[in-house]
């Protein structure tokens, strides 16, 4: 009985966190664009999501960004990483309320600082300034999911690698990274999924010109919702699902091996 | 993307230098690591923060202790406790008779209250509805926990505004559920456009934030504990009361850190579900950068938002000193 109760509270839960997604899947594929009336079952409005320009556009400027972001992020914070851990204590700790600062600054007090600063600059903004912006918001979470496996690492090893006659070069790259790659992994995709999820820093740091996707929704749904943005939900919904799956198969291998 | 980079020339070659710059760096480094300390290695995210997180930080300090003209000045601090303060500096300068004229504006701090309120509540019903989700998802009972977890992720992950916009279909004078209440029987409600819609909207974008914070100290828990409170003559209010709720006390502020951050600072769930009738802090910020174009009162409020923040926090840090309640990662 308690187990019943229990079970249900938690299956009310879920019902919560998916009745909208279900609706705007089931939505997705009626035929006429009333919101109230069921029209028929029809892939009309998947046919004009990938004729629409606009949208087309913004997924690609989503995903060019994520993946540069994400790249260059993984790359300077990881760099960052063995930095600070090697650093003394006092720079150590300058450098870690310097990466905790933008995590606790709000994104609008970020995006706004951004904006700000192109404008001063007079750099106008867009693509290239969304890009900045994106991987200034990953590289924190980047260094803050290496800076552990560097701290569980046993600091003895690097140090055996050099007596027994590694360059620091090759013991950084043989040594150091293999046994840092998980976090490094975890921080990549991090800092992709954080990206494609952003809006409040990528609205303040582009022009209504180059939008992503969070952008481009934002302007649309204050004009009333197309059902094309829902037909682009059930696709993104099933990408993310098979995104997961991919990564939970990929999980219970590497912990099988 | 050629139309996107009309930027001036020295902008582009800055780019290019530290992007060259940085490939040289890495490769000079890991190459001849010999030469260099490792903490060398950091160098570039110095650079790259102090670029893209001080000197923006240092700019939004400057403009809101300066006016338009580039002059140190206070007003902008004054402009937000009273938000008439421009308008009444005019009237007392056009003599006593006008003095009647002079009205303090509340407009700012009533918004500030407003968010900090509607926040409140976030929190609130997010640890109210989360507690138990986390308690059970973390219930050696169900076997399914760990897809349970997954199951609650896999929204988050997918885009906020689609979210937010999701509910607009249900919500809406013609949306489902006001269709739903026709085909019963009753009349349709007005759902949107209201303080309820705003918090719903806000309850479901953040409610896993506190969850998994809660779930992760939960199953950190020594089981042992609960064993022994239960041999020791603990009822199962007592077990939970004076052991499982002290030992996720981290879990809980983390989750209401995680919660009650976003939900002051949130602009985009107020303007959709909330119709533009309710205006929240994060709301008023934008609207003075980017409808009225004033910067300076515009840094003041962002500036006022950072320090609310930052005490907030310190509070936070304060109930829970050794930041052990995990994060959702």
């Amino acid at each position: 009985m308690k187990k019943l109760a229990k079970r249900s509270y938690l299956a009310l839960m879920l019902l919560f966190l998916y009745t909208p997604i279900a609706v705007l899947i089931l939505q997705s594929f009626n035929a006429g664009k009333s919101r109230a009336k069921w029209e028929g079952l029809s892939l009309h409005w998947y046919a004009e999501l990938f004729r629409d320009q606009a949208i087309m556009k913004a997924l690609y400027v989503t995903l060019t960004i994520a993946v540069i972001a994400a790249a260059a992020a993984t790359v300077l914070g990881t760099l960052a990483a063995i930095g600070i851990h090697a650093m003394r204590k006092r720079p150590q700790a300058v450098m870690m309320t310097m990466t905790n600062l933008p995590m606790t600054m709000p994104d609008i007090v970020t995006g706004i600082s951004l904006m700000i600063l192109f404008t001063f600059s007079k750099i106008e903004r867009g693509y290239v300034t969304m890009l900045l912006a994106h991987i200034t918001f990953n590289t924190p979470y980047v260094i803050l999911s290496v800076l552990p496996k560097l701290k569980q690492m046993n600091k003895h090893t690097y140090e055996a690698a050099l007596d027994l006659g590694a360059s620091p070069s090759y013991a950084l790259l043989h040594v150091i990274l293999p046994e840092i790659s998980p976090g490094v992994i975890t921080g990549l995709l991090l800092a992709f999924t954080l990206s494609l999820d952003d809006f409040v820093i990528s609205y303040f740091t582009t022009s209504p010109m180059v939008q992503n996707l969070s952008t481009l929704i934002y302007s649309k749904a204050r004009i009333g919702i197309e059902p094309t943005l829902n037909a682009l939900s059930a696709l993104m919904f099933l990408a993310l699902l098979a995104l997961l799956l991919v990564v939970n198969r990929r999980a219970s291998k590497t912990a099988k091996a | 993307m050629s139309q996107n980079l009309n930027m001036p020339p020295w902008v582009v070659w800055t780019l290019v230098a530290l992007l060259f710059g940085f490939i040289l760096f890495g490769i000079l480094t890991v190459k001849r690591s010999n030469g260099i300390k490792r903490s060398f290695f950091a160098s570039p995210y110095t650079l790259w923060m102090v670029l893209f997180t001080i000197v923006p930080c240092l700019l939004i300090a400057y403009y809101s202790f300066t006016d338009p003209n580039g002059a140190f000045t206070l007003d902008n601090f004054k402009n937000f406790w009273d938000s008439n303060y421009s308008v009444n500096q005019l009237y007392a300068q056009m003599g006593p008779e006008y003095s009647v004229l002079i009205q303090r504006g509340t407009v700012n701090i009533d918004i500030l209250v407003y968010s900090l309120w509607m926040a409140l509540l976030c929190t609130g019903i997010c640890l109210a509805l989360g507690y138990p989700a986390a308690y059970f998802m973390a219930d050696r009972q169900i076997k399914i926990g760990s897809t349970l977890v997954v199951l609650f992720i896999i929204p988050m992950w997918m885009n906020f505004l689609l979210r937010t916009v999701a509910w607009m279909t249900l919500l809406e004078d013609q949306g489902l559920i006001n269709t739903l209440l026709k085909f019963l029987g009753f009349h349709s409600a007005q759902l949107m456009y209201n303080d309820g819609a705003v918090l719903l909207g806000m309850v479901y974008n953040f409610l896993p934030f506190m969850v998994f914070p809660i779930y992760t100290s939960l199953t950190k828990m020594d089981s042992r504990l609960l064993e022994a409170a239960q041999d020791l003559g603990a009822n199962h209010f007592h077990t939970f009361w004076r052991v499982t709720m002290p030992l996720s006390i981290p879990g809980v502020i983390s989750g209401i850190t995680m919660v009650f951050m976003p939900s002051v600072t949130t602009f985009f769930i107020p303007r959709i579900l909330g119709g533009g009738n309710t205006m929240m802090f994060g709301d008023l910020i934008e609207n003075r950068f980017l409808t009225e174009g004033n910067w300076n009162v515009g840094s003041a409020l962002s500036l006022i938002m950072m320090i609310l923040i930052l005490i907030s926090l310190s509070i936070l840090r304060k109930a829970d000193p050794e930041g052990e309640g995990g994060g959702i990662v």
